[in-house]
């Protein structure tokens, strides 16, 4: 059984206008199924307002679809009853682009990310102390940034208490969503290089949402592509993307930059 | 000053630039020793993470930053004219005509509440003499040359109405239509998608090409540097640590940094082939 399992799912925002506010009729996802397993990566790619990021809502429970039915471990993530949605909620965690506006800034670090530990787990203030001391460590911080409040980190550095946010529950799956993205190609790596890391230690699954190829591939083993609303292609083998023919596809291929002046496409004499 | 675009090919240039933020607890130096030239139809690319001086750089040649909190040091000059120390006033007739500036985030370089057309033409009239009926076909004849469709109607339309790609040519569009002997162009396709970005840099290089103005490209992302710069300057901690011709840079790279740069690009294991193939 798939940890997480996306059953024809279709969604569609209410239209803005007065008079027709109930008109759904502009689809956002239409007939989305997809899985993934325990201990593996999907990257899930597709250019701005091909509807990744409801996608990852309805995945997080955020946004209930209109139809279909998303599964973690088999149980419905839109159940009725409350403490599966508890129990979903402490394995599914997430880390959004823009780290500033995750955290609340009048927090100190240590508080952001004992946050979920005080809902979940019962440990004594030390005890606490101590396991968030060790969550920095492991995302490559230290015991002096504990009294640090947001606006003291880089967007780097904050989006490493955010990744430490959620891992502190040992969770089952992240979504990632556009994680990387507002971060400059150094931070980027190392961020990539510490995903990977924890997905190895900890047997951790990514839901891997973005439009940079590079990094989806980089850290993805399986790849799928959004195109309005609808998963144009879905790769077990994340190589199949660049022997691919869809036309979606083969526009994304083209943008890729050759990242060698001697390749270049762009410039002319 | 178009007779000395043509004469001269240093376009602009900086030398011993240096920046200095005062705070409560003394002063802080932002960038120091910085020294570059445009040259005419030519792209300097500047590339650094995120934090080390790229974007103050810009902001000091366009005299942006706070004059009562920063210090600017040493000499900027557009065609042979000083412009470290000039009043706000001189300023605002070089900024948008000489030198025309890009922002990464086209979404907040609009204001919300007037159209396209209006922000459009102001920036036209603002530099020429003009009429609006004469604004409005430059404007409509510059969005034509960025491939935006109905121009006419997209004059009439709010920044909120248009998608970042679209917004981001519209903002080269206004750059471009005064022919600026420099256009800064700080991490304009950062904020897009991939589909967008290579139409972007496309048309930011059409322009260097036709009017020949000169490009101060300012990125962390290397590819992008690849497709359109002829020399790089790579920046750390507030100074430039390596200066080199693009070829050059990629293929020796002396400076210990732009190796670690150079290595942090996430590499797809088909690029080479793949580009043959395309």
């Amino acid at each position: 059984m798939s940890l997480l399992q996306v059953n024809e799912v279709t969604h569609s925002y209410g239209s803005r206008k007065f008079f027709n506010w109930k008109d759904r009729s502009k689809k956002i996802l239409s007939n989305i199924s997809l899985s993934i397993d325990e201990g593996t990566c999907l990257g899930l790619l597709g250019t701005s307002g091909a509807g990744k990021s409801t996608l990852g809502k309805v995945i997080l429970g955020l946004e209930r679809p209109q139809n279909g039915q998303v599964l973690f471990q088999g149980h419905d993530i839109y159940s009725s009853d409350k403490h599966i949605r508890q129990k979903i909620r402490r394995d599914l965690q997430a880390v959004f682009q823009d780290s500033y506006s995750s955290v609340n800034p009048r927090m100190t670090a240590e508080r952001i990310i004992a946050e979920p530990l005080e809902n979940y787990e019962k440990l004594t203030l030390a005890e606490q102390k101590r396991t968030v001391i060790e969550l920095l460590e492991r995302v490559g911080l230290s015991e002096e940034d504990l009294k640090k409040h947001p606006h003291q980190f880089s967007g780097g550095q904050l989006q490493r208490i955010n990744i430490a946010r959620a891992i502190s529950l040992k969770p089952k799956l992240i979504v990632l969503d556009e994680a990387v993205s507002s971060l400059d190609m150094v931070n980027q790596t190392l961020i990539l290089e510490l995903l990977k890391e924890l997905k190895a230690d900890f047997g951790l699954s990514f839901l891997f949402i973005t439009h940079d190829i590079n990094a989806a591939y980089t850290i993805s083993d399986r790849l799928g592509v959004l195109d309005k609303g609808e998963l144009a292609e879905l790769y077990d083998e994340k190589n199949q993307f660049f022997t691919s023919k869809h036309p979606v596809v083969n526009e994304m291929r083209d943008s890729i930059l050759a990242g060698h002046p001697r390749f270049r496409s762009v410039r002319r004499a | 000053m178009s007779m000395l675009v043509r004469e001269q090919s240093n376009v602009l240039q900086v030398r011993d630039l240096h920046v200095q933020v005062n705070s409560k607890n003394g002063a802080a130096t932002l960038v120091q020793d910085i020294n570059f030239e445009l040259k005419r139809g030519k792209v300097l690319g500047l590339v650094g993470e995120s934090g080390c001086g790229k974007t103050i750089t810009s902001m000091s040649i366009l005299q942006l930053l706070d004059q009562k909190t920063t210090k600017i040091g040493g000499s900027i000059e557009l065609l042979g004219h000083e412009l470290n120390g000039l009043s706000e006033k001189e300023m605002r007739k070089i900024r948008g005509k000489d030198i025309a500036f890009i922002m990464q985030n086209p979404m907040n370089a609009f204001t919300p509440v007037f159209t396209i057309g209006h922000q459009f033409i102001e920036t036209i009239r603002s530099h020429t003499k003009w009429n609006k009926k004469q604004a409005t076909e430059l404007a409509i004849e510059a969005l034509c040359q960025v491939n935006l469709p109905n121009p006419d109607k997209l004059l009439k339309y709010y920044p909120f109405q248009l998608s970042g790609g679209m917004l981001q040519r519209v903002m080269i569009a206004i750059a471009a239509c005064l022919h600026p002997a420099v256009i800064i162009a700080d991490e304009p396709t950062t904020a897009l998608d991939v589909n967008n970005q290579k139409k972007v840099l496309y048309h930011l290089d059409k322009i260097r090409s036709e009017h020949g103005s000169a490009i101060l490209l300012i990125s962390h992302d290397l590819g992008v540097i690849a497709e359109m710069a002829d020399e790089v300057a790579v920046m750390q901690n507030g100074r430039i640590v390596e200066k080199a011709d693009v070829f050059q840079l990629f293929d020796k790279p002396q400076h210990e940094y732009t190796k670690k740069l150079l290595n942090a690009r996430s590499v797809l294991p088909l690029d080479e082939s793949f580009i043959h193939l395309a």
